[in-house]
């Protein structure tokens, strides 16, 4: 009895997450505009997406901008995580306490301050002021990542590669970084992440010819829900689903082998 | 043994956090040689390998690699490479990637590389282990690797840092005498840094026993432990009786309400000193008016030997002897003039500092000292 209900439960919750999502991309195949009644199947939508300009063209600026903020948020995350952990204690938590302050910040405040400061620099709003903009909120995801793999690393590694001949940048790029490298993958993953889903504050700073995608999709929902949108969140959705995918299935690959192993030994 | 010198540590001092790790350093080591630096946590011993290493540089002080300075020379500039605590082994490197780590920054050609590692490995006892990760081996095996990886860049010195701390006993005599074969066979010199006495002893050419930041002796395990120049090192090295005693004049000394010949002298007449007896030199006999008399307060068993603590005047003994009287009972106790060692006062309350905090045997006694 306790398993039907525990199931019919699980049921629910999972139809509530995604219900949603399909009745959007059952929508993105209906023949009729209006998101009641199914009049048949078509592509259309979908054509008239990939012919769309304004989309395709914000589209291009997401993937630009969450390309280079997330490369270069990555490189200053790293080289800033480092830094702080070689601080002195008193001056390490200051740090660290002011690289939470961003990400604990409401998005409005950050979208809106750096908007009024690119205004009193006299900078005009355009790609550059987005892209600096987004590498802003992406440094502490990345430094946040990086300093607990460096907390981790023994302390004597870097010492040992000194000794065994590295000069301190060999020791760095040698030794140091494969350390770490999980955790810039995933401070580099959570860059790109938020930097294509970021609304509020690429609304604040992005220029008229810098428009992002979630930007456009808001501005096409303004006047109605068009069923270009419908196909353009569909495809959205089933490339995430996909990557989702992808990543779990080489997790389960890289680990099993190591099991398989272990099992064996222990029975030798 | 070549009584080459290759290393010369000069009045370093070094203070870190405020605090004085070391007082004033001077350390010569020779080519060949296997000197060990032995002294309870906290004493400076690895502050002084890591500054031999390059890691640190000393405050004050000189540092000379065959009678050159090197104070700011960089540890991958030294002719020196290191065991580290816990091995620090490369993680995301195999075994073969790890030994041949110093290799490959020389960009020594391929075949050769392959060839030095696989020879590294039988020393070393592990071939075969190639392409296994190090995460995969025992604390034993990566300990190894720790020591294949340092060699095989073949250092004119080894500084190791108490790299069987992590082994059990048996895994650890068993290393004991393998390093000293390697050290043996590679012929060049171990600097090696422990806190187990009998490590020292068993490995080292040379022992250097410090507490503070200072150097208390320097001398072969022998000297060190028949000829302790202190009673900090008498009772470091080994256990240790230390009794109160005043020295009458030279070769008599009184001591637990008697007066004992020995060979000891240069003392002020009716100086107080501490007199130190090392257990197995204690000889049981039956009682008598002619010896020392006391009571049997607790025997144990301890393997090899017994150990017997006898109240006797108002001294607590502890005895190592192969037979074991019954407890209560009253035995004699004897000494030759050579068991007894005399040694200046000043370092007892020091001694008694660091003896309650290890909580090693015989405590009771210094505490009523």
């Amino acid at each position: 009895m306790k398993k039907i209900t525990s199931k019919i439960y699980i049921a629910a919750v999972f139809i509530f997450l995604y219900a949603p999502i399909f009745v959007l991309i059952a929508n993105s195949f209906n023949k009729s505009k209006s998101r009641t009644v199914w009049t048949g199947f078509t592509l259309d939508w979908y054509t008239k997406l990939f012919n769309n300009e304004v989309i395709l063209k914000s589209l291009l600026n997401t993937l630009i901008v969450a390309a280079i903020a997330s490369i270069v948020s990555t490189i200053l995350g790293t080289a800033a995580a480092i830094g702080i952990y070689n601080m002195k204690k008193i001056t390490r938590s200051l740090v660290i306490n002011i690289t939470y302050i961003p990400i604990m910040n409401s998005e409005m405040v950050t979208g809106v301050s750096l908007m009024l400061l690119f205004v009193a620099l006299n900078i005009n709003l355009s790609f550059m002021t987005l892209i600096f903009a987004h590498i802003t909120f992406c440094v502490p995801y990345v430094i946040l990542n990086v300093l607990p793999k460096l907390r981790q690393m023994n302390r004597n590694l870097y010492d040992a590669a000194l000794d065994l001949g590295c000069n301190p940048f060999q020791a760095f790029r040698h030794v140091v970084i494969p350390e770490i490298m999980p955790g810039i993958v995933t401070g580099f993953l959570m860059s790109i992440t938020y930097s294509i889903d970021d609304f509020v504050i690429s609304y604040f700073t992005h220029g008229s010819t810098s428009q992002t995608l979630p930007i456009t999709i808001y501005s096409m929902t303004r006047r109605k829900v068009s069923p270009e949108v419908n196909a353009l969140s569909a495809i959205i959705f089933v490339v995430v689903l996909v990557i989702l995918l992808i990543m779990n299935l080489s997790d389960i690959r890289r680990t099993s082998p190591k099991k398989k192993k272990r099992v064996k030994e222990k029975q030798s | 043994m070549d009584k080459n010198k290759i290393i010369e540590l000069r009045d370093i001092t070094m203070e870190y956090e405020g605090e004085q790790v070391l007082k004033g350093i001077n350390l010569e080591i020779h080519d060949k040689e296997f000197v060990t630096l032995l002294g309870p946590s906290g004493c400076g011993k690895t502050t002084t390998l890591r500054i031999v290493g390059g890691f640190i540089t000393p405050d004050s002080g000189d540092v000379f690699f065959g009678g050159k300075r090197v104070n700011d020379l960089p540890p991958y500039k030294r002719p020196v490479n290191t065991v580290f605590q816990k091995y620090a082994l490369f993680p995301h490197l195999n075994v073969f990637e790890n030994v041949a780590f110093g290799l490959r920054l020389k960009h020594t050609p391929e075949s050769e590389v392959a060839r030095r590692v696989g020879e590294m490995l039988e020393i070393v006892d592990l071939k075969g282990f190639d392409r296994r990760g190090v995460n995969q081996l025992s604390g034993g095996q990566q300990q190894r690797i720790a020591i294949a990886r340092a060699l095989i860049n073949n250092p004119k010195v080894l500084l190791l840092d108490e790299p069987l701390g992590a082994l059990d006993l048996k895994l650890r005599k068993e290393m004991q005498i393998e390093l000293k074969k390697i050290q043996q066979r590679m012929e060049i010199t171990f600097i090696y840094v422990t806190h187990d006495q009998e490590e020292a002893l068993t490995m080292s050419d040379t022992v250097v026993v410090m507490k503070d930041g200072t150097i208390q002796q320097i001398g072969t395990p022998q000297d060190i432990y028949n000829e302790p120049k202190n009673a900090f090192v008498a009772d470091f090295i080994g256990e240790s009786n230390i009794l109160p005693g005043i020295m009458h004049r030279d070769y008599l000394v009184e001591f637990a309400g008697n007066n004992f010949d020995c060979v000891d002298a240069g003392f002020e007449p009716m100086e107080p000193v501490d007199v130190v007896i090392r257990p197995e030199d204690i000889s049981i006999v039956p009682a008598s008016d002619e010896v020392l008399n006391g009571v049997v307060e607790n025997v144990q068993f301890k393997g090899v030997h017994y150990e017997i603590i006898v109240r006797a005047y108002s001294d607590t003994w502890v005895i190592h002897s192969t037979k074991a009287p019954e407890v209560g009972s009253i035995v004699g106790i004897t000494l030759t003039p050579e068991d007894i060692h005399i040694m200046k006062k000043s370092d007892v309350e020091k001694v008694n500092y660091f003896k309650s905090e290890s909580e090693s045997e015989g405590s009771s006694i210094e505490q009523e000292i």
